[in-house]
């Protein structure tokens, strides 16, 4: 009977997702839009942050160059830019900005401005973190004719260059006040964006007003907006149920969804996504005997992913069985392909005596370790637990040891573990992007196993070359059978966006990525 | 404040069985011995008791309602809660007696220490009594077990012992020093080290017999703040980490998100603590009555 | 007395020194530092060379003794410190969150003493009677039911029923009072519980102990109506211990109220102080740990101040 009613509520959520269609009207200006913000951002500066936090509290007040067109995500549009060109050989990019914009001080925007903002992100001057420097380590020199063209001439070829300018990270800062202070919009906002900052109350909430000089004709439709800062999950539903907030744009759990679903009714709308975030199972290969690639397959084996999926997704945000690509974008590996990777295929009985069978070959059928993990309940705490679970039953004993976020950071960067459960976060599906997590450990820290895998180099620095997609298709999924078989680091599951809004917020798009689509610009409220 | 008191031989010699004298003496605190003892046996023998595999994840029957199956419901894995909440007693109790037992022995033994030798040793305790008492319980806490990450043997965090265990060492130090005091100043005291007995032989046979009462008043009394403190730790994630059953882990995390469609999920496991520490909190007044009816905490 | 209150203060610098020490050293055996957890908590692909920078500037790249130096001084000039997290300087991040706390601090202090002496009072003259069990059984399960879950309980049964919140911003009580104590009740009325309990607790037994001694008894053998007796001398002395016990319970709430301001959501310093943990935020956590002990200190003082103002009995040297 409990299933029965899960299963309408997840109905229920299905048809509220696609409603939003149906529902066009002509915007209504004016009015006060409070949402929940789970994480308060350390300072303003987008350039030296790489989480929402700082997304979801300034980017209303900032612009960008480029911005994903969440319409027809991937694709990207402009923002401050009115047009760009790109120049065949993809090493010059020209950009023709807006005439009309205005800093919130009422100085205009130029040219200077955007060279100044690009300067800052590729070469910070002494003080200032930027951690978009290795991403634009490409650009060669950034040119300014007039004070409405922008031009980049870049040192080497980077197919997914404009999607990085359409990165949210990018704000546009005045280049005159970071003249004066290159930390300036660390501690202090002034953008070109639809809002203008009005308070920031430390540990409660961030507030802005309308910027009634916006460049774009009739936008922001608000009159102002507040992010209140709301870190424990229950007081957030409480206040979301209540009608205090009206939104949680990051995402919040199945269980979450239910519960408001079932207690609002119609009065919520949830969207789904598959996510651009997933969980990895980290094997550190220093460590024996997980320098066995047997000992490794046969722990990546003993996971039923697809059982996993279905349960774990009920109750948390891991939901979709997946690759190295987020299942959903076009460079991923459809269902029918991946089940004949190791470790996702469908008969997880055979798939666990094979298990078995491989730790007695490599000696340790009673294998037992501990499995490092983070300390937050979504959805590291329901990974770790489930896969405990698996291990279990091919007979290994696997310690699950939670830390909080900087001893679990500091153990992983040290590879001071044996297993761990490890995270990627991209804000968008450039293959390179995802690929690059399982690149040999020399060339990419990032690879926490420590693994030096050759082959996995060259097939990547092909896949990143190929301009025809179908071919870089095709070594993706060369790059995954091979990663899979020597099983260094595997997804376990892919995370799936779930975003409750009042259904009197209008306007606001969903996306892949909790990062972007935040300006607030269109959003209206129906009331 | 307690002075040499004899109670407890004059208790053990009303009746052969001090129990039985106990629970003549004190109704209330022999309803709530029943109550600790029951939830000791479920502890010691959970395995036998429980109905279910605490861990066992099963996704065919997540977020059941209480049933002959599973009396109190199943949580968002499946687990069986009444199960949970039995092995929930055994971390409770494993973590409660011995950070209560070692706080409040290396209490009592820093407070006769001090009181005993006085002078420049007792202000230098007395200096460090004060800085931890200075630091909040919950504070104090929180920091021990950031600092020292965790440690497990036996699947129970020492380390969390351990910082449950330090807030209580002021406390049990600076009440002991105190009945202490009072019993270095009797005459006998003073006698014994005429006679050139070693200190260690004057504090173990004259003094410490006379500190028991305080000492096992602020044992019981502080097995349920302990309870209550590792429940409010492992609320905020800093205390027992899953898969393990405990009580305040339960009521974390997603549980109160389905307060609508499963209710069952916070209410037992704070029904366990609620239990646990009331039982404990009145089995220790009834031994501070039986003990000694004037001592205060 | 004066000279008593001056020895007392002169006593707690050794002790905020003592303090000051063992956070220090405490904070530095933590794994990992604020520097990875806010560039790299969120999944950011940061290089290492990003990542010295940023301790370069914050100090963190210092030998510790270097570090410890800096500590002591700022604390004998009174400076605290900015913030690792935030880079504000660590008084107003505490400032900003202290009003909070030490209302609800304020406000569950009202509703036990409010609560608890009546009850106390009562049990005690009704000794043994159905009342003085029932407010024993009451005021032991103030004790044993954690105030977390007892919030818990309040927000969703208020949520449920009545389908109704309190609001979820703080408003000071000078600006709005409606909003700002229909926000703090909750929290207040869950704390007071445990509060009350423990007051009341004490009430009873040490009234019980004043209505043995002797010089009560006398006044009762000479007529005097007994419920003077027990208003005039009775309740005066009992009310000493009944006093450590509030003030002990006072300094405890401004940095104890850590799990109750998580179920209510608010931005107190109990919150700022689990996030500064998390986050490994060493100065923050260094100037709350001070402050909340300085706190503690002076109320134990007052405490003992009003005990020697009250009690004649009581003579300091």
């Amino acid at each position: 009977m409990k299933r029965t009613a899960l299963a309408l509520i997840s109905a229920a959520a299905m048809l509220a997702f696609a409603a939003p269609a149906a529902e066009a009207q002509t915007p209504k200006r004016g009015g006060t839009f409070t949402f929940a913000i789970s994480a308060e951002t350390p300072n303003y500066d987008c350039h030296g942050s790489d989480t929402y936090a700082t997304l979801h509290f300034s980017a209303p007040f900032y612009s960008t160059l480029l911005k994903f067109n969440l319409d027809k995500y991937p694709e990207v549009t402009g923002d401050l830019a009115e047009s760009w060109t790109v120049a065949p050989g993809l090493l010059t990019y020209t950009f023709k900005l807006h005439r009309n914009v205005a800093f919130h001080d009422g100085s205009p925007l130029t040219s200077a401005d955007v060279k100044a903002t690009y300067d800052r992100l590729r070469d910070p001057p002494a003080g200032v973190v930027s951690t978009r420097k290795a991403t634009f380590a490409d650009i060669d020199r950034i040119e300014t004719p007039d004070p409405y063209t922008v031009v980049f001439k870049m040192k080497a070829v980077n197919a997914a260059m404009l999607e990085h300018f359409a990165s949210p990270w990018n704000c546009i800062y005045s280049a005159k006040r970071l003249a004066e202070d290159a930390n300036f919009p660390k501690t202090n906002v002034m953008g070109t964006g639809p809002f203008i900052f009005t308070e920031h109350v430390k540990g409660s909430h961030v507030a802005g007003k309308r910027n009634d000089k916006y460049f774009r004709q009739g936008l922001p439709y608000l009159d102002g907006f507040k992010g209140v800062f709301m870190l424990q999950a229950a007081a957030m539903l409480n206040a979301f149920q209540g009608g205090q907030v009206l939104a949680e744009f990051r995402s919040v759990s199945p269980a979450e969804r239910d519960r408001l679903v079932q207690a609002m009714g119609d009065k919520v709308r949830i969207e789904e996504s598959s996510w651009t975030l997933n969980l990895l199972v980290v094997f550190n290969v220093e460590k024996k005997p997980f320098d066995d690639v047997r000992v490794r397959r046969a722990l990546n084996l003993a996971i039923d992913r697809w059982g996993g999926s279905q349960g774990l997704s009920r109750t948390s945000t891991l939901r979709s069985v997946g690759g190295v690509i987020r299942p959903g974008s076009p460079y991923a590996t459809p269902e029918a392909e991946l089940v004949k990777l190791p470790g996702f295929g469908k008969d997880i009985n055979a798939a666990r005596a094979e298990a078995r069978r491989l730790l007695r070959e490599a000696g340790v059928p009673n294998l037992s370790f501990t499995l490092h993990n983070r300390n937050l309940a979504q959805p590291y705490t329901p990974g770790g637990i489930y896969l405990v679970d698996q291990w279990r039953q091919i007979g290994v004993t696997a310690e699950h040891k939670q830390f909080e976020t900087s001893p679990y950071l500091a153990a992983m960067s040290s590879g001071n573990f044996e297993v761990a459960i490890d995270f990627s976060n991209l804000f968008m599906d450039e293959p390179s992007l995802g690929l690059a997590k399982y690149v040999s450990f020399d060339k990419a820290p990032q690879n926490l196993s420590h693994a030096i895998d050759r082959e996995l180099d060259s097939l990547f620095d092909k896949q990143v070359r190929e301009l025809d997609m179908k071919k870089r298709i095709d070594l993706i999924k060369a790059f995954e059978k091979r990663l899979f078989d020597q099983a260094y680091q595997v997804p376990l599951l892919w995370w799936h966006r779930i975003v409750p809004t009042n259904k009197v917020v209008m306007g606001w798009k969903m996306s892949p990525s909790h990062n972007l689509g935040q300006d607030l610009a269109e959003v209206w409220l129906n009331q | 404040m307690a002075v040499a008191t004899p109670a407890v031989a004059e208790a053990a010699s009303r009746t052969r069985n001090p129990v039985l004298a106990f629970g003549r003496a004190q109704p209330l605190g022999a309803v709530s011995l029943v109550a600790i003892v029951a939830m000791m046996f479920g502890g010691i023998f959970a395995e036998l008791v429980a109905p279910y595999d605490p861990l066992a994840i099963d996704f065919g029957s997540m977020l059941a309602g209480p049933s002959i199956e599973h009396w109190f419901g199943t949580d968002a894995f499946g687990r069986d809660i009444l199960s949970r909440v039995i092995y929930g007693a055994r971390t409770a109790l494993v973590i409660g007696f011995t950070s209560s037992f070692i706080g409040s022995t290396a209490g009592a033994i820093v407070g006769t220490a001090s009181a005993y030798f006085g002078g420049r040793l007792d202000s230098v305790i007395q200096r460090f009594v004060d800085i931890l008492l200075s630091f909040p319980i919950i504070v104090l806490a929180l920091v021990v077990v950031a600092v020292l990450g965790r440690t497990l043997v036996l699947g129970i965090d020492v380390n969390l012992i351990f910082a449950i265990a330090v807030p209580i060492l002021p406390k049990v130090a600076r009440v002991v020093r105190a009945a202490a005091l009072s019993v270095r100043a009797m005459p006998y005291i003073d006698a014994a080290r005429a006679a050139g007995y070693s200190h260690l032989r004057i504090i173990v046979r004259h003094m410490a017999p006379n500190l028991v009462a305080p000492y096992i008043i602020m044992l019981t009394a502080y097995i349920a703040q302990a309870i209550l403190l590792e429940a409010s730790l492992s609320f905020l994630g800093l205390g027992v980490t899953e898969p393990t059953p405990a009580w305040g882990l339960m009521l974390s995390g997603n549980a109160s998100d389905f307060f609508r469609e499963a209710p069952w999920m916070i209410l037992f496991p704070g029904i366990a603590i609620s239990v646990a520490v009331f039982a404990f909190n009145l089995f220790g007044d009834a031994m501070r009555d039986w003990l000694d009816p004037k001592f205060k905490l | 007395m004066l000279r008593y209150a001056i020895h007392r203060l002169l006593l707690m610098i050794p002790t905020l020194i003592g303090v000051a020490i063992v956070v220090f050293f405490m904070l530095r055996v933590v794994p990992g530092d604020v520097v990875e957890v806010k560039l790299r908590g969120d999944g950011g692909n940061v290089s290492e060379e990003t990542l010295k920078l940023e301790r370069q500037r914050l100090g963190l790249d210092k030998p510790l003794i270097a570090q410890f130096g800096d500590w002591m001084i700022g604390l004998a000039t009174l400076d605290l410190g900015k913030s690792m997290w935030t880079d504000r300087p660590v008084i107003e991040e505490i400032g900003i969150r202290l009003e909070l706390s030490l209302q609800v601090a304020v406000m569950a202090t009202i509703i036990a003493v409010l609560i608890a002496i009546p009850m106390g009072t009562l049990a005690a003259l009704l000794r043994d009677s159905w009342i003085d069990y029932v407010v024993r059984l009451v005021t032991i399960g103030g004790l044993a039911v954690p105030s977390f879950w007892l919030g818990m309980l309040l927000m969703l049964s208020l949520l449920t029923l009545f389908n109704w919140l309190p609001p979820i911003t703080f408003t000071p009580l000078y600006v709005d009072p409606v909003a700002n104590l229909t926000q703090l009740i909750w929290p207040a009325l869950a704390v007071g519980y445990r509060y009350s309990a423990v007051v009341a607790r004490m009430v009873r037994s040490s009234l019980l102990e004043v209505l043995n001694e002797d010089y009560i008894r006398t006044a009762r053998a000479k007529g005097v109506f007994e419920n003077i007796v027990v208003s005039r001398h009775a309740l005066r002395n009992a009310l000493l211990p009944a006093i450590t016990v509030i003030g002990l319970e006072f300094a405890f709430l401004i940095g104890g109220l850590v799990v109750t301001e998580q179920v209510f959501n608010l931005n107190g310093i109990g919150k700022l102080f689990v996030q500064s943990v998390s986050r490994n935020d060493f100065t923050l956590i260094q100037g709350m740990v001070m402050m909340i002990a300085l706190f503690y200190m002076l109320v134990n003082l007052t405490v003992d101040m009003l005990y020697a103002a009250f009690d004649p009995r009581i003579r300091y040297r």
